[in-house]
């Protein structure tokens, strides 16, 4: 079946797997790892033992998530060179600083503090510790920083020259690092990270509350997780709203494919909500449309002219209609999010947040839309700026490194296979710890000895036993 | 010798992949070794002693591989798509080996799955390097600013021994390291290891280094003519002193000196290498300049390097030095 693809599809294929599977954990430990820091940061201040609880309990779902971030980042850093080197070799002395950046400042720091935050409490002393817990948050702030330097100047380049034989020479690191889009990128992805966090701990408490409302750390998690996504999610909005206003400054033909304008419209462009993008006629079929709306939100004018996909050549458009549901995906359940957030501070200002049944089947059947928006954004993102890997500067098709289609596609199956097998896994034991009330001693099978003087002592029978576990 | 910011660079990266090789060498070599453990709590003592510090070890081959990105473009695009077989597998071979840490405390069932993706990956991984270290040495076909050859040029005899070699050495270091952080009757079984181990890899070392000089001309030069055979001179000198060390310390039940003493094999080797190479980036065409970035960014990549390794370097140390001493079987995991 692959015999029949080219080696630039099927390393594009491979990439946009790869750093799909990768993009969930990070997504899900940016958010997680600050989560830790400012649960540990409350034990030390109220000494209450819920918040030392569900540190404990979120540490270890933490432990699996990021080494699974770990190992399949590794593969994203190696593949610029085995499928993309003649883009490696072009832009590597514009990004490669900066990725080496990320390593330097960012990576070293989380991979040498992990270890104290995990296993260290004892050994250094509570104050160490949480310093150690800050350091991780930090470091994963610290790399989502770098990455997205570099990926937002491959969608806005700047800063920069070329050289006799076609490299990319860094004129100015300051615009480099801090081109056009980096600032509006950055605040979406990590406000997008909170997010996605906030919503699986609120689920994880919704369904421990379903089960028992009286539970006192599913409270707590519930009810800090619903405060996070009714501040945060408005704020998103907003950010998205000055991202794709910042987009059609700098790739308006990302925009016209975002809101499928096959056709300029001169007198005020509709915003079409819903319908099928036709690729052969150049339509879109079935449109839901509000008239003037699209102007009004990107020119803030209800009758400015907006151009649309038919005054670019051919070989320069996306495809559409990828980029065309994708968005609408991301900003439904953005819409989602928000309507989650307000019903629950409706039902906290009624004080009945905790007895609410519906409201926490809704919070469970959201806890995965936050990884669900976080992809469609990056689709959006990333197949909007096809044709090129740098944007107006070097065509995906030129970027390729001169392997043969073999070699990629067999490679291919083999990340498939493994990926649905480790991360599979990896899914199944993380969703197995959620499963279990955070006041159990043996999350995990084979915790060890439980030493943690203070709590409630181990039952001796574990009340969440799973036979055959 | 030019000292401009191109050689800087040579030799940091180079430090970056000895840094890599000496740390995640033992913890690999454990991975390689764990199968031979006695006993369930052997093997959960052997993966406990590096639990804490295995992920620090393998962002040096990120540094490594970012770094080559960073400041030898070139020679990254070149050497990526040469050894494509053996890299992607080492990736995969690390998935697999990455996750087992956390995986085979999380299920009864599956442990045994686990525990042979720990061993398995750590063997591939330390396989597939010692095979890219292999073709490295044998050259590698470049044309205008791209790889030219095939893509299973990587496999030769001469890969294939340094393959082996690797995974030999890395199981010495994981020996050795075991020696250091355990008592009683696995420190007995891991000293009688290191012994045989540390045999097998001094043989392969010399095995390597007759063959090295025959895999092109120019490494036979370096070798023996000045000034690079003050080197040779003083390389063989320093090995002698190794391997007394290396074997007295195992006579006299020393912990640490057999570890450093192996961690110094895979040094003084390391060198040897590097003299082979110089002033190549890829052998036998591309120089280190040829290969660099602009100085633009070897600049601005180098003041960050010059503030932040000494950082690095200080908290990773002292990250050994919370964990120091022997694991305590009781410890449990987290
Ligand atoms: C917005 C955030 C973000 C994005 C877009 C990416 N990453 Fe990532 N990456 C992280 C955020 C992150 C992180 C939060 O820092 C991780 C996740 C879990 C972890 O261990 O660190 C990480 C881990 C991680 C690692 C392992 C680090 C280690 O050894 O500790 C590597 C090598 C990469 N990434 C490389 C990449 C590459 C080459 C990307 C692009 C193609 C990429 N990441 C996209
Ligand atoms: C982490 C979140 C990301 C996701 C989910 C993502 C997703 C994708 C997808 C789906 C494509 C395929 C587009 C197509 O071929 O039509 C793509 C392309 C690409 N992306 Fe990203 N991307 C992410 C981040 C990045 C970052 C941070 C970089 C740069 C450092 C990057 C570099 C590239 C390159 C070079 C391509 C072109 C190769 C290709 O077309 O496959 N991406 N990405
Ligand atoms: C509901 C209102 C939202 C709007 C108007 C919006 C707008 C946008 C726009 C215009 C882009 C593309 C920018 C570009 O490529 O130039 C984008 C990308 C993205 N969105 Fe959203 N977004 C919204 C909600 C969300 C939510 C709720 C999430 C996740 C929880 C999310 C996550 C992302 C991500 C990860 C990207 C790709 C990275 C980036 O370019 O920043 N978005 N968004």
């Amino acid at each position: 079946m692959l015999e029949s693809f080219s080696a630039e599809t099927l390393a594009r294929i491979q990439f946009a797997f790869t750093v799909s599977f990768h993009i969930i954990f990070p997504a899900f430990s940016i958010g997680l790892a600050s989560y830790l820091a400012v649960l540990n940061g409350l034990w030390m201040k109220t000494r209450d033992e819920t918040y030392l609880t569900l540190f404990r309990y979120w540490k270890k779902i933490f432990a699996v998530a990021f080494g699974m971030g770990v190992v399949s980042g590794i593969v994203m850093s190696y593949q610029f060179g085995t499928n993309w080197s003649v883009f490696s070799d072009k832009a590597g002395p514009v990004v490669g600083p900066l990725m080496a950046y990320e390593v330097l400042s960012a990576f070293f720091l989380e991979a040498g503090f992990l270890g104290i935050m995990l296993f260290g409490r004892e050994r250094v002393g509570e104050k160490l510790h949480m310093f150690a817990t800050v350091m991780v948050a930090f470091g994963t702030l610290m790399s989502a920083t770098w990455i997205l330097s570099v990926n937002s100047w491959m969608q806005t380049p700047a800063g920069y020259s070329l050289n006799a034989v076609g490299q990319f020479v860094p004129e100015n690191w300051w615009e480099i690092v801090f081109n056009p889009s980096f600032p509006y990128r950055l605040v979406h992805m990590v406000l997008a990270a909170y997010l996605t966090t906030s919503l699986v701990v609120g689920a994880v408490g919704a369904i421990h509350l379903l089960r028992d409302r009286t539970d006192k750390e599913a409270r707590r998690m519930f009810s800090m997780a619903m405060w996070m996504a009714v501040i945060v999610t408005p704020i998103q909005i907003y950010a998205g709203d000055v991202h794709g206003l910042n987009t059609l400054e700098h790739q308006p033909v990302k925009v016209m494919a975002m809101e499928g304008h096959y056709d300029s419209h001169p007198q005020g462009a509709p915003l079409i909500l819903f319908g099928i993008p036709n690729e052969e006629e150049k339509r879109i079929d079935y449109a839901i449309e509000i008239p003037y709306l699209s102007s009004l939100i990107l020119k803030h004018k209800w009758d400015a002219p907006l151009e649309g996909l038919d005054t670019i050549p051919d070989d320069e458009e996306p495809p559409v209609a990828i980029v065309f549901y994708s968005f609408r995906i991301m900003v439904g359940l953005g819409f989602a999010m928000l309507g989650l957030g307000l019903w629950s501070l409706w039902s906290r200002w009624r004080g009945t947040i905790y007895e609410a049944p519906w409201l926490h089947r809704a919070a469970v059947l959201m806890g995965p839309t936050g990884f669900v928006a976080v992809l469609a954004g990056w689709i959006t993102t990333e197949v909007g700026r096809q044709p090129y890997t740098v944007y107006g500067a070097l065509r995906t098709s030129d970027s390729l490194a001169p392997v043969d289609a073999p070699a990629v596609a067999t490679s291919l199956v083999a990340f498939i296979v493994v990926y649905f097998f480790v991360f599979g896994a990896g899914t199944f034991y993380i969703l197995r710890m959620m499963n279990k009330r955070p006041a159990t001693p043996k999350l995990g099978l084979r915790d060890g000895p439980i030493r943690t003087a203070g709590i409630t002592p181990a039952p001796q029978v574990d009340p969440d036993f799973i036979p055959g576990e | 010798m030019v000292f401009d910011l191109a050689f800087i660079w040579a030799g940091l990266i180079a430090f970056a992949v000895l840094t890599y090789v000496v740390l995640d060498g033992f913890d690999l070599g454990i991975g390689i070794l764990f199968p031979f453990g006695k006993s369930e709590q052997d093997r959960d003592l052997m993966m406990n002693s590096v639990a804490p510090v295995w992920d620090g070890n393998e962002t040096w081959l990120v540094l490594g591989g970012g770094g080559l990105f960073a400041v030898f473009p070139l020679a990254y695009a070149i050497v990526m798509p040469a050894l494509y077989m053996p890299i992607t597998l080492m990736l995969l071979a690390l998935v697999f080996r990455g996750v087992s840490f956390e995986y085979r405390w999380r299920t009864t069932r599956w442990k045994g799955i686990w525990d042979a993706a720990f061993f398995g990956g750590s063997f591939i991984a330390a396989l597939c390097q010692g095979l890219a270290l292999g073709a490295l040495v044998q050259g590698i076909e470049v044309d205008g600013r791209a790889y030219a050859g095939g893509w299973f040029d990587w496999l030769t005899p001469f890969s294939v021994l340094t393959g082996f070699g690797v995974v030999i050495g890395y199981a010495l270091l994981g020996a050795t390291w075991l020696v250091l952080k355990t008592e009683d009757d696995i420190q007995v079984q891991m000293r009688g290891y290191a012994w045989w181990l540390g045999a097998a890899t001094l043989c392969v070392i010399g095995l390597i280094s007759i063959v090295t000089p025959f895999q092109d001309p120019v490494y036979f030069d370096r070798w023996f003519n000045l000034p690079g055979s003050l080197w040779s001179m003083s390389v063989p000198l320093v090995m002698v002193g190794l391997v007394w060390s290396f074997f007295t310390g195992l006579n006299d039940q020393s912990d640490l000196r057999p570890f450093l003493s192996a961690l110094g094999f895979f040094v003084v080797s390391f060198v040897g290498i590097g003299i082979s190479f110089y002033p190549m980036m890829v052998p036998p065409s591309l120089t280190i300049w040829e290969a660099a970035a602009p100085d633009s960014s070897l600049a601005f990549a180098l003041v960050g390097a010059v503030v932040l390794i000494p950082i690095i370097l200080g908290y990773t140390g002292y990250a050994y030095w919370v964990f120091r001493g022997k694991v305590d079987p009781a410890g449990g995991y987290h």
